[in-house]
């Protein structure tokens, strides 16, 4: 054991020496260049010895921070200091006479990049390693084949590896080898990137001879190769439309649960529903700003978390004053309900836009929902979709809870089903109507807090989503959970399927017209209640 | 002569008269006839003014029939005006072929967007009459057709006015577009001949001024003799207990239909009117905002009159004008205000006011 440990400390030194002294080479190269193609070729050799420890040179040089002195010494010049490449020693940049080597222009740059990423593919961190290897993905370096199938063996982390293997198919392409070539054809075409097609599509071209530049193997495996990637892109097309219909009807879903309560209790369109997102999402800037006054930095991303139940405050007391004070003196007079409501939604708007101002406001992401899952190329999902769409099950659950298993469920479900028989029964119904308003409201609070994280927050924002609302309340029948819930996905998923086929204004149409048709055949939605009424 | 007493009294009669001779003789006489510091004086910029009102005056005309006399809330008669006033528009752009900025046989924005020929929608607009028969019937055959499905599966109250929401704002995304072949969001404007009279010139102004004065008074006596003919009782039997008056034996889906269509008609005419006083017809003229205002005209003045949907939108669109020079930032404190009012408050209307409390 002992043994076989001292021999590995031996094979690992020794190896350092050598790299030690290529790279020593290397950077006299460097420090003696005096024009750009030298300066590339001195990179390209401090790449590919692979040593992390020219990674600060490499930088410094990117900075234009490199000078060389005139012994061939290179120094890394910061502010008035200069540290020696490769070495501890500090000195004032004032008492050397350095010359400056041939600036970094775009050129010298692109072969700057690889090599720092090269040699970056060394480091500890994952997540350097895996900027790296996107790096060398993007610009894979000539002569690069052995370095990274050596990276490959040494990688741990999958995402990783999978980036290296991909950036070495790219490059064995163009091996001599054609085994090697089937190989990396075969490699590409699994992982299915549109990126690959063109190279690929290079190796189906004739020469001007006619004859073909590959052997018909190479050939064939090249044809199976893009059509499996164009296969792939088609899955991924039809997998991100769904992604994105889910989506949307889920943001839907968030803006017409409330409507659909609201709706179903009191028969009511409330026109300034869509206010209430707005509120919702206003809120979460408000509590988002005091975060950032008055917290320490550490603590913004808490924020939305904070939103929430304050938006559902905000909004749930604004819709239970506008229950108190206008909505109730108007029962029985749908129509005029509907035209209040909309006075009342001018209303808000201007003071919003007298508080906040006519622009739209920033709300930022907090750093947990930036970025995305990437789950194929071309693919990926945007945390802030996904936490929406798990939101909107949340929230759906909750206010399904509310209405199936507690008091004011059963009372709110009773005064939908039959107002005068609840009433009789001992239910007071208009204090059912108030709470029910403000849990409506509360909802589309919270549907605002999630808009906020996708969208610009601006006074109108709610004026958008109201038509569209109302369409899934239309379409989903009235007081059943059950019912928003597929009429927003479907609205959702149909309108992101459509879209590009026919554009978003031509989708929008005919999802209109498909509700006017639909509701031909069943005037009461989806799911209706059952029942027999009397109409009038 | 009973029918006349049916739609009026004397005393109204004389009173409609005394208005429409006002409007129609007056206006021009006080403009025309005085001097220009005289306290009678109409200036001149007054007329294209007025006779705006009157084409929104047409507008809520048309709005109390379907809505004071059936029942039916509309949130989409912003759509019906401006088809109307897009035919319009595109006669004269039509009629001002080659003398555009680009001195082309197209409209300016086809040449600005590189079409080379006329879309096929726009064959025979160089005609006048053909385009004042497209006015009125683009709007009729989308109610028509709107209507039939709606009314025909029995959709109405809130359901109804939603649907004609979302018939609204489809139509103005479509509007809006580019490719729709109608000018997109800039629409069409830089008018400059009706029938060979230069539209900049006064006496043009007084003359559509005068006409669209005359058709609203022609179209005022229409309904009026339309809501009380046993059309207009069956209609509003059906506003109150549209199922008692199917078990009597009536179908109110032709009725309904019929209001609904020449209601589309009258806004058609009143947006044909408007767009050459104004000089400009747009998408912004079918936002949904536009369509509840226009709600608002006729619930100020009071429902099931006819006269209140007159008054009304006089009087919101005076208050308009005068809020959005003066006080803009006000102006729509003032209309949610006066929505929230009048429902809670007023819901006679104006017009409401004057009358006995049994005569409604």
């Amino acid at each position: 054991m002992l043994h076989r440990l001292s021999l590995f400390l031996c094979c690992v030194l020794f190896a350092s020496q050598i790299h030690a002294a290529e790279l020593e080479n290397a950077l006299t190269t460097l420090a003696q260049a005096s024009s750009r193609s030298e300066l590339i070729a001195a990179i390209e050799q401090i790449g590919a010895t692979g040593d992390a420890k020219a990674i600060p040179i490499l930088e410094a040089l990117e900075n234009n921070d490199l000078k060389a002195s005139e012994t061939g010494q290179l120094w890394i010049v910061q502010g008035e200091k200069a540290h020696a490449a490769l070495d501890d020693t500090t000195a004032e940049a004032a008492s050397l006479t350095l010359n400056d080597l041939p600036k970094v222009n775009n050129t010298v740059r692109r072969a700057l990049r690889p090599a720092i990423a090269q040699l970056q593919l060394g480091a500890p961190d994952v997540k350097t390693r895996l900027a790296a290897a996107e790096e060398l993905k993007k610009r894979p370096p000539d002569n690069a084949a052995d370095m990274l199938t050596q990276a490959i063996e040494r990688e741990t982390d999958a995402q990783v590896k999978t980036l290296l293997e991909t950036t070495l198919a790219q490059i064995q392409l163009e091996s001599p080898d054609p085994a090697q070539r089937l190989e990396a054809i075969n490699l590409l075409g699994q992982r299915g990137n549109p990126d690959f097609i063109p190279p690929l599509t290079d190796l189906l071209q004739q020469n001007t001879d006619g004859s073909y530049k590959e052997p018909p193997e190479v050939r064939t495996a090249a044809s199976k190769a893009i059509a499996a990637i164009e296969a792939s892109q088609a899955r991924i097309a039809t997998l991100r439309n769904l992604f994105y219909g889910i989506s949307l009807g889920s943001i839907l879903l968030l803006a017409a649960l409330g409507l659909a309560i609201t709706f179903g209790l009191m028969g009511v369109i409330n026109m300034a529903h869509g206010e209430m997102l707005m509120l919702g999402a206003y809120s979460t800037y408000v509590v988002q700003n005091l975060f950032k006054d008055y917290l320490p930095a550490a603590a913004f991303d808490a924020y939305l978390l904070v939103a929430l139940p304050v938006a559902f405050m905000v909004s749930a007391a604004v819709g239970i004053l506008l229950e108190r004070t206008v909505i109730r003196h108007l029962y029985g007079r749908p129509l005029e309900t509907l035209l209040a409501t909309w006075g009342i939604s001018l209303l808000l708007i201007q003071t919003v836009r007298v508080l906040f101002g006519a622009q739209n406001v920033q709300v930022a992401n907090p750093s947990w929902l930036s970025g995305g899952w990437e789950v194929a190329a071309n693919f990926v999902l945007p945390y802030n979709r996904l936490a929406i769409i798990f939101f909107v099950i949340l929230v759906v659950v909750m206010v399904w809870l509310i209405l199936q298993r507690t008091a004011l469920g059963l009372q709110v479900r009773a005064v939908t089903q039959n107002r005068n028989m609840a009433a009789c029964m001992g239910i007071a119904t208009r204090r059912v109507d108030m709470w029910t308003f403000g849990l409506g409201s509360g909802v589309a609070g919270l549907g605002g807090v999630a808009l906020s994280q996708i969208g610009n927050v601006g006074p109108e924002l709610g004026q958008g989503y109201i038509v569209d609302s109302f369409m899934v309340v239309v379409l989903g029948g009235v007081g059943k959970i059950a019912g928003t819930v597929t009429g927003a996905l479907g609205l959702g998923v149909i309108t992101k399927y459509l879209e590009p086929e026919v554009g978003a204004v031509l989708a929008k149409i005919m999802v209109l017209v498909f509700i006017i048709l639909f509701i031909q055949k069943r005037p009461q939605g989806i799911f209706a209640l059952k029942g027999r009424f009397v109409e009038n | 002569m009973t029918r006349l007493r049916q739609m009026h009294s004397p005393l109204a009669w004389g009173m409609v008269f005394l208005v429409a001779a006002l409007g129609i003789v007056g206006v021009p006489l006080l403009n025309t006839m005085t001097e220009a510091g005289s306290t009678w004086h109409v200036p001149d910029y007054m007329v294209p003014l007025l006779g705006k009102f009157l084409c929104y005056a047409l507008v809520a005309l048309a709005m109390d029939l379907i809505w004071g006399y059936a029942g039916i809330l509309s949130l989409g008669h912003g759509v019906f005006f401006a088809l109307g006033g897009y035919a319009m528009g595109m006669y004269l752009m039509r009629s001002m072929a080659g003398l555009g900025v680009y001195r082309s046989e197209l409209p300016d924005f086809m040449v600005f967007l590189d079409w080379k020929e006329l879309p096929w929608f726009w064959y025979g607009f160089d005609n006048f009459g053909f385009a004042m028969f497209m006015a009125l019937a683009v709007p009729a055959v989308l109610a028509y057709i709107f209507g039939f499905l709606a009314f025909r599966s029995r959709i109405k109250g809130v359901y109804f006015s939603i649907i004609t929401q979302a018939m609204t704002f489809a139509l103005m995304l479509l509007f809006f577009r580019n490719e729709t072949g109608f000018g997109g969001n800039n629409g069409l404007t830089d008018f400059k001949f009706l029938l060979g009279y230069n539209l900049q010139e006064h006496d043009t102004r007084l003359a559509l001024y005068v006409i669209t004065a005359s058709v609203l008074f022609i179209s005022y006596l229409v309904c009026r003799w339309l809501v009380t003919s046993k059309f207009g009782r069956v209609l509003m039997a059906i506003r109150d207990a549209e199922s008692r008056v199917m078990f009597c034996g009536y179908n109110p889906l032709q009725y309904k239909l019929f209001a609904w269509t020449f209601s589309a008609i009258l806004c058609g005419l009143a947006g044909a009117l408007y767009v050459p006083q104004v000089g400009i017809i747009n998408p912004s003229e079918m936002m949904p905002a536009n369509s509840i205002e226009m709600a608002i005209w006729v619930a100020v003045g009071g429902r099931g009159t006819l006269i209140g949907g007159l008054v009304g939108s006089g009087v919101v669109n005076g208050m308009k004008s005068w809020f959005t020079v003066s006080y803009p930032d006000l102006w729509l404190y003032f209309l949610g205000g006066l929505f929230i009012f009048v429902t809670l408050f007023l819901p006679r209307g104006l017009v409401g006011l004057f009358k006995r409390k049994d005569s409604a």
